[in-house]
């Protein structure tokens, strides 16, 4: 894997990020997830944070791959009760 | 004189060249041909197909044979053909996908739509299977082909699985 699980900003900081656009993705399985976040991301501003809620965890590592093939940026990624708070900034 | 004849010779084959290596250089395309009645894998293929447009790749799907009963509308079928047609029906999946908010292959199938998967439908398949076309899903990009067109997906697609 040359993509690794690694958070690139603390679980404090990303709480903290001001959120352009929120994705309720909770209770859809794969590819779900992403096709909302692919769907949404046109909503969110350019430089903006988009948020994506998974209970699906194989969200982390596919929106981390699709950032780095989309050319947006993977910030990390918080885990809830029950689902996953993945976060990442568009960048164009 | 002579040099720079030779250099606008050389520059037009050069232009050439590079025009016939951009004709057949692959696009930020997917091909996958699915030929199994297995509902499991027509659902996988589907799966990877919507993955792929999330990746803005163009996704071409060509279905053949057994596949085919996927593409078939149970609401527009003919009971009666069905009955005396041994080993057709709806396709069958074995998980609780529901439970695991997974989509259903109906569902699947709007999501292509909605993401403008194009399906392609083998001609002979549908002779073979004796499916008519007025039987098939209303599909905004369904279209049917032999199977040198499936190849010709392929030699446009950066990618092509048979699946």
């Amino acid at each position: 894997m040359d993509v690794a699980v690694k958070e690139t900003m603390t679980e404090s900081e990303l709480k903290a990020l001001k959120i352009g656009k929120l994705v309720d993705a909770r209770g859809t399985a794969c590819p779900g997830p992403l096709l909302e976040a692919k769907r949404a991301i046109g909503e969110c501003p350019v430089a903006g944070v988009m948020e994506v809620q998974s209970s699906d965890n194989g969200t982390i590592v596919d929106i981390q791959r699709w950032c780095r093939k989309m050319g947006h940026e993977y910030l990390g990624n918080v885990a809830n009760d029950g689902f996953w708070s993945v976060y990442l900034q568009r960048k164009a | 004189m002579n040099d720079r004849l030779n250099n606008d010779q050389l520059l037009q084959d050069l232009v050439n060249r590079v025009e016939a290596l951009e004709r057949e250089a692959p696009k930020n395309q997917l091909a996958l041909g699915v030929v199994s009645g297995d509902p499991e894998r027509t659902m996988a293929a589907l799966m990877v197909a919507l993955g792929a447009t999330t990746f803005d790749m163009e996704v071409d799907m060509f279905f053949m044979f057994s596949a085919l009963e996927a593409l078939r509308d149970p609401k527009k079928v003919n009971k009666d053909q069905l009955d005396s047609t041994p080993g057709v029906g709806p396709p069958m999946i074995k998980f609780d996908l529901k439970k695991h908010g997974a989509m259903s292959l109906e569902e699947l199938i709007g999501a292509a739509a909605e993401t403008g998967v194009r399906i392609t439908v083998c001609n002979l398949s549908m002779d073979l299977m004796g499916i008519k076309r007025e039987e098939l899903i209303d599909y905004p990009n369904l279209s049917f082909a032999g199977v040198a067109a499936f190849v010709d997906m392929c030699s446009q697609s950066k990618q092509c699985w048979f699946m």
